[in-house]
């Protein structure tokens, strides 16, 4: 473990983020503002949807494991759903403040357009979605020990990275897509997004095994890596499937009546910029499921 | 660490109580003072040529007139408001709003960043070593109520006491006791600077186990401290002075993170909120009335106490008369740089002193082309500064005081060092904190009026510190361990 695991799960997983923040964000303040506050909207539906998870969990018998199994399941999809009501609070806010921005401004347009406030917000829900899975793990990185000692997976921290990377991904994808729908009144766009992120954080759910009796592999508590695999593969088509959705969407967000708004976000020289991502899938191995070695996993990675 | 006799020491000094006991140790009163008069808030609003700012989010904090009054006229509170300027300020104000919450969020960020990275890595500011005078009751006690009766007593007294020198200090300016509240200012940055960085030095030193002589070290300190003196009490580069009340808020904070048990801890923040609170917006409170009579006075307040994002540069108003430049700086406080004095009449063509043709046009349109010989200058100093603070917007700056920085580096830093929920719990209180200011902000530009800083940021970190500690964590545990991710 220690400094190397640190520093590339760190960079594996906010690396893209960092990036998206130091080129795009970070000039402009008012972008920064709104970056912390979907972070401070992600934070309380959060809070709230814990609130309810731990009402429930106390309200149950604690040694019924398939019940608290179920409470986690069921705790999971509320909070994506109050993630998304909170998403759709944070488009009501921006609204409005668009419409003060306006009437203060000098020549009766917003410095900021709504789809950019729309880019920013998904990443500041997407940064602290991944800061509050990821931050502890990687704190956890820096001291000693040895993952998959007790026989588990060795990539636990390397998957956990990449799944964060990827739901950073995603939530500012679904910023975009959300708030597109929102705008443009597509309901089908808002249910979209809503059950991709259902799909996503459920996904574990489905390719996890029982939970195995022996007390060693209880203690270490890690679930083995090869089974997070088709949830990191779902989560990419959902990166890609996004992506595609959002450049679709290009010529629409960059609309007539926001283009002296100024450019989208900075000036990409082609569509080809997000695109890459539509090509992640074509790289993976065939799969043969039964027998799936790390090493295949982290070449299809 | 001989933390007892040198307390002795410096209390006998000022005359202060201290407690000999071995297992308590004392920190003088003073930097209390000092932040808890810097937790204040004030706003530079009601000076004439504050008619302008008091749209401007500048109007926050203490009000520094001589960054408002940049050429050594007397302020008399002309109602010389320029009325199409004021609509243009209202949209400046918001507009620039958003960079001055920048101007801010950076500063919090980075005091917090070095508390946290420091009760992290530097076991001494964790570890139990007895507490403060003020706070005689001890938590460990045998049952739970016993401690919660301990802790509101802690911080009962605590508060009293700032409460006692808050008074003590209006009184004390109010009735022109000059001399006395500089001394205690600088025997509390003095106390900071030198007494504190060396401890702070020591201690990291033992952490990474770096062998060091005393000459050495004294040469750094002493070098550090003198420094910091000439850059908070006199003039320096913003930046340097910006960093080192940034340095002297991060060692307050751990002082306090250090040495208030945890209860009392997040007891005294709650109650500070609602004595700022309190003591800002009632009409008797202590801190307005400091506020008032200072702007009845016109006069500057403490330096520092106040950090400042930017100055005002003296553009071509600068006096070549020595004596008239000292007069025209005698009241500038620290945050005003020197180098627009610098500039002579004489080569006003060759040098114009760091400043555009485009902007000496936006003066000339806005006052007349004028050249800046001492007549003119003398003449147009006799204006209403309104019109002339022909000034970049963008360069007027923001203030907040140090106490706030001090408050809420001391919750991140409990909530880093205490929590269960760790990182998560830190990074919580921290975007709750950020929300708060801007929520403050955002009220301040609303209202026009002067605001505390406290009360919105300590409520939202409170909150999220103890749901975060006590739900969230449970929550996110079992989604890791499941590698659920939402």
């Amino acid at each position: 473990m220690t400094l190397a695991v640190f520093f590339g799960c760190t960079f594996i997983a906010f690396g893209p983020a960092f990036g998206l923040f130091v080129f795009t964000i970070a000039r402009d303040p008012l972008r920064i503002i709104i970056l912390i506050a979907g972070a401070f909207f992600w934070l309380v539906s959060l809070l709230l949807s814990s609130l309810i998870w731990f009402i429930a969990v106390k309200a149950s018998d604690p040694r019924d494991e398939p019940l608290q199994k179920g409470l986690l399941i069921f705790g999971v999809m509320f909070s994506v759903l109050l993630q998304e009501a909170f998403r759709f609070l944070y488009y009501k806010l921006l609204r409005k403040a668009i419409e003060g921005l306006v009437a203060l401004s000098e020549d009766g347009c917003s410095p900021i357009s709504i789809q950019q406030m729309a880019y920013v917000a998904g990443v500041g829900f997407g940064l602290m979605s991944g800061a509050f899975s990821m931050i502890n793990l990687l704190a956890d990185a820096l001291g000693p020990g040895t993952v998959g000692i007790y026989g588990d997976s060795q990539l636990y921290f390397l998957t956990s990275a990449f799944m964060t990377m990827v739901l950073i991904f995603l939530h500012t994808f679904w910023g975009i897509l959300f708030f597109h729908g929102c705008e443009h009144r597509r309901w089908w766009e808002i249910t979209a997004v809503v059950v991709m992120h259902l799909a996503v954080s459920g996904s574990v759910y489905v390719v996890e095994p029982a939970p195995s009796q022996d007390p060693e592999a209880l203690r270490d508590a890690r679930v083995p890596t090869t089974l997070a695999l088709p949830s990191i593969l779902a989560a990419r088509v959902a990166v890609t499937f996004s992506a595609i959705s959002f450049l679709l969407h290009w010529g629409t967000l960059a609309s007539p009546s926001t283009a002296h708004t100024g450019v989208w976000l900075w000036q990409p020289a082609d569509k080809c910029d997000w695109g890459w991502l539509a090509l992640m899938p074509l790289w993976e191995p065939p799969e043969n499921g039964l027998v799936l070695g790390d090493s295949a996993l982290l070449a299809s990675l | 660490m001989t933390f007892n006799r040198v307390t002795d020491f410096l209390a006998s000094e000022f005359s202060l109580l201290t407690m000999s006991e071995e297992s308590e140790e004392s920190v003088p009163l003073l930097p209390l003072q000092q932040e808890s008069m810097a937790s204040a808030l004030f706003n530079t609003d009601q000076n004439d040529n504050s008619e302008r700012r008091r749209h401007d989010n500048s109007g926050r904090r203490r009000n520094d007139n001589p960054e408002s009054e940049t050429n050594g006229q007397p302020q008399n509170n002309i109602q010389q408001v320029v009325e199409q300027d004021e609509e243009e300020d209202e949209e400046l104000t918001l507009k620039y709003g958003a960079k001055h919450v920048i101007m801010l969020f950076v500063p919090v960020t980075l005091c917090m960043v070095v508390v946290v990275a420091t009760i992290k890595s530097v076991s001494f500011y964790t570890r139990k070593d007895g507490q403060l005078i003020y706070t005689p009751f001890t938590e460990e006690t045998e049952t739970v109520g016993q401690r919660a009766l301990n802790s509101i007593l802690n911080a009962a007294i605590m508060i009293s006491v700032i409460i006692v020198m808050t008074i003590l200090l209006v009184v004390l300016y109010k009735y022109r006791c000059y001399k006395v509240i500089h001394g205690w200012l600088i025997i509390s940055s003095l106390l900071l600077l030198f007494f504190f960085s060396f401890i702070y030095l020591g201690e990291v030193f033992k952490t990474y186990n770096v062998a060091m002589d005393y000459i050495t070290v004294a040469l750094i300190i002493w070098n550090f401290g003198v420094v910091g003196m000439i850059c908070i009490h006199w003039k320096g580069p913003l930046r340097l002075q910006q960093a080192y009340l940034i340095m002297i808020s991060a060692l307050m904070a751990l002082v306090f993170i250090k040495y208030l048990p945890e209860w009392t801890a997040w007891l005294i923040l709650a109650v500070i909120s609602v004595y700022d609170l309190v003591a800002v917006l009632c009409p008797k409170g202590p801190l307005r009335m400091l506020v008032e009579t200072a702007q009845e006075r016109n006069e500057t307040l403490f330096p520092a106490l106040i950090y400042s994002s930017t100055m005002i540069w003296l553009v071509n108003m600068a006096e070549e008369d020595p004596e008239a430049q000292r007069k025209a700086t005698k009241n500038s406080t620290y945050d005003k740089q020197a180098p627009a004095n610098q500039t002579r009449n004489e080569d006003a063509e060759a040098d114009d002193g760091g400043f555009s043709q485009e902007w000496q046009q936006q003066r000339d349109n806005r006052i007349g082309p004028i050249e800046s010989t001492p007549e003119s200058r003398a003449a147009v100093q006799a204006l209403p500064s309104n019109s002339q603070t022909s000034e970049d917007p963008e360069e007027r700056g923001v203030k907040l005081g140090l106490g706030d920085f001090i408050f809420y580096s001391v919750l991140v830093g409990k909530a880093s060092a205490t929590a269960s929920g760790d990182w998560n719990t830190t990074l919580a209180c921290f975007v709750a904190i950020l929300i708060g200011l801007c929520l403050t902000l955002l009220l301040l530009a609303i209202f026009k009026k002067a605001l505390p800083a406290l009360p919105i940021s300590i409520t939202f970190g409170l909150v999220f510190y103890f749901a975060t500690d006590n739900l969230v964590q449970p929550f996110m545990d079992q989604l890791a361990f499941h590698q659920f991710y939402i």
